[in-house]
């Protein structure tokens, strides 16, 4: 069962301020669909290998050549917030 | 104007103005209370059409409009994923596909609204509301790529793309009556793919019949460096549509049948099954035993890719910005709670859930090896001397109305029961029109083995030729 103190500390880890009035919808559906993942421990995979990606592949190389990239202009014409050519963050410390 | 690609392009090589077809597409969708399109690019694809009447180019799809939905990056088009917090992004450069359409000469119309970034099964989700179902405007087109379903299936765009992470190109073709391909996994770049579950999703085609749809793969199929899962395509998709399915093997799963299908459904596919046979086709029941289990582990694989895709949201380099800026962990979760809707947030902080100290193998690596059983299951089906392709319904029921589940997301949930193995084992499937059931049209799809599109859709296009469900339009677009 996840709990409410669950519920703000998962928001925390995935940076979502989860509202007061949110939190017991929220809680109720979490604990269902929980459940409903519960029933893959029926199967037994102990010696299954797991699938990280369905086509098989092997490392991907290419020539280490520069080509064109974005220009600064472009890469900060979407920010919401910018200074003197860079992106301009929240304090940190 | 219902055409097919064939259709419009013979018109416009006969000296149509294609300035005229697009500009006709944009009264049409302007008329239109759909709700197909979040942001229409009516400016620059008229320039475009100017350009091509007055010289035309050679390409594939040179002069054909095409709407793209909104997860594909388009330079200088927004591309919001009906989302709050990409609202007015301009991305700076193209996706890898829509290079290709432009190398071949299609002009973008628009963008399709959506699920938000593409979580959900009926379009509900999108912050710019619904899209209605042409066939009945009361019910969902479908999702998530509803809107670029519906702009098709009402003739406000002769093709278009979406993209499939566990059924969001198959079952808005399933609902809205049209044409949508889930290409193997690796087969098209998601390069310029606002990601979602990437272990799972494919950029594939909406469109009226099979031709059209192997054209647009013809386009957009191929290796590309930036996206270095992608690999060569050997193409010539639309030149193999014919040959039919003479000696055809086709499997029929039996956990695809019975509890939880709509009775009229599971005997429209039937009647599919018995067309197929009259083509010289044969049919044999196969088993997919793990099928149950694909729900439970696609939700928890893609809920975890998505909890750690969607941590760039965060209204620095692009997006929603709030207020005063507080210290940085505060200001961006509030940015996200502000900016993501309800589905998002729930299977955010469920996949983070998944991910976090401790239950990262009851969970995550659980669903992967679950994965691995669904991947075999499908393998041991389509083995030689087993079937060459596997027959299913689409959806287990044709579209439902808004409002109907929406309040209830596990019951949303459970409608992708067909479509999810198909991402969790990365093989191609199509879903096509068998028919209607109360006057809303049923999805029949077509599943093949890893790279094998080409009999996917030979299968696909003998059945359309034998039956005149493709042409059927909905009453009011006629």
């Amino acid at each position: 069962m996840i709990t409410g103190e669950d519920v703000d500390h998962i928001g925390w880890l995935a940076s979502i301020k989860v509202a007061e009035d949110e939190k017991e919808g929220f809680l109720a559906l979490f604990n269902s669909v929980l459940d409903y993942f519960h029933q893959l421990d029926e199967l037994d995979t102990e010696d299954v290998e797991p699938t990280y990606r369905v086509v098989d592949l092997t490392n991907v190389f290419r020539e280490d050549v520069a080509v064109e990239s974005l220009s600064q202009e472009e890469s900060l014409r979407n920010a919401p917030r910018r200074e003197n050519g860079y992106f301009k963050s929240p304090r940190i410390v | 104007m219902i055409a097919m690609l064939r259709e419009l392009k013979e018109r416009l090589a006969a000296g149509a103005s294609a300035e005229e077809m697009v500009s006709s597409l944009f009264d049409k969708i302007k008329r239109s209370d759909l709700n197909a399109y979040t942001i229409l690019s009516e400016d620059l694809a008229l320039e475009e059409a100017r350009e091509f009447d007055l010289a035309p180019c050679s390409g594939l799809l040179a002069g054909i409009p095409i709407a793209i939905k909104s997860s594909i990056s388009t330079r200088g088009i927004e591309t919001n994923c009906s989302s709050r917090i990409l609202s007015g992004y301009i991305p700076p450069y193209d996706a890898h596909v829509i290079e290709r359409l432009k190398e071949e000469g299609a002009i973008i119309i628009g963008k399709t609204n959506m699920d938000e970034f593409a979580m959900g099964t009926s379009t509900e989700t999108s912050f710019f509301g619904p899209t209605r179902n042409p066939w009945k405007t009361d019910r969902v087109p479908g999702g998530s790529s509803g809107g670029s379903a519906a702009a098709v299936a009402a003739g406000e765009a002769p093709c278009a793309l979406g993209s499939d992470t566990g059924g969001s190109i198959r079952c808005p073709a399933s609902f809205c009556g049209i044409v949508g391909l889930k290409p193997t996994y690796g087969l098209v770049s998601r390069y310029g793919l606002v990601s979602y579950a990437n272990s799972l999703e494919q950029i594939g085609p909406l469109a009226l019949n099979v031709e059209d749809a192997a054209m647009v793969l013809d386009v957009i199929a191929g290796r590309d460096l930036r996206d270095s899962t992608s690999l060569n395509s050997e193409g010539g998709y639309m030149a193999g549509l014919e040959g039919g399915v003479d000696g055809l093997v086709c499997g029929v799963p039996k956990e695809y049948f019975g509890d939880g299908v709509d009775p009229e459904v599971e005997t429209l596919v039937w009647d599919a099954i018995s067309k197929l046979e009259e083509l010289g086709a044969s049919w044999k029941e196969v088993s997919l035993p793990h099928t149950k289990y694909a729900l439970a582990a696609y939700y928890i694989i893609a809920m975890s890719e998505a909890s750690s895709n969607l941590a760039r949201f965060d209204g620095l380099r692009y997006g929603l910005r709030l207020g005063a800026d507080q210290d940085w962990h505060t200001t961006f979760s509030e940015i996200r709670a502000a900016g993501l809707g309800p589905e998002v947030k729930r299977r955010i902080l469920l996949g983070t859930y998944a991910l976090s100290a401790g239950y990262y193998g009851r969970y995550y690596l659980k669903a992967l090896k679950v994965r691995t059983l669904i991947k075999e299951d499908f393998e041991r089906a389509l083995s030689a001397g087993g079937a060459d392709v596997l027959v299913t319904p689409t959806m287990p029921f044709p579209a439902f109305k808004i409002g109907e589940r929406i309040e209830d997301p596990l019951s949303l949930y459970m409608a992708d029961v067909f479509t999810v193995p198909i991402n969790l084992a990365g093989v191609p499937a199509i879903s096509l029109s068998c028919g209607f059931a109360r006057g809303l049209p049923v999805g029949l799809q077509i599943i093949g083995r890893h790279f094998d599109e080409k009999l996917v859709l030979r299968t696909a296009k003998a059945y359309e030729d034998a039956t005149p469900y493709h042409e059927t339009v909905p009453k009011e677009v006629v």
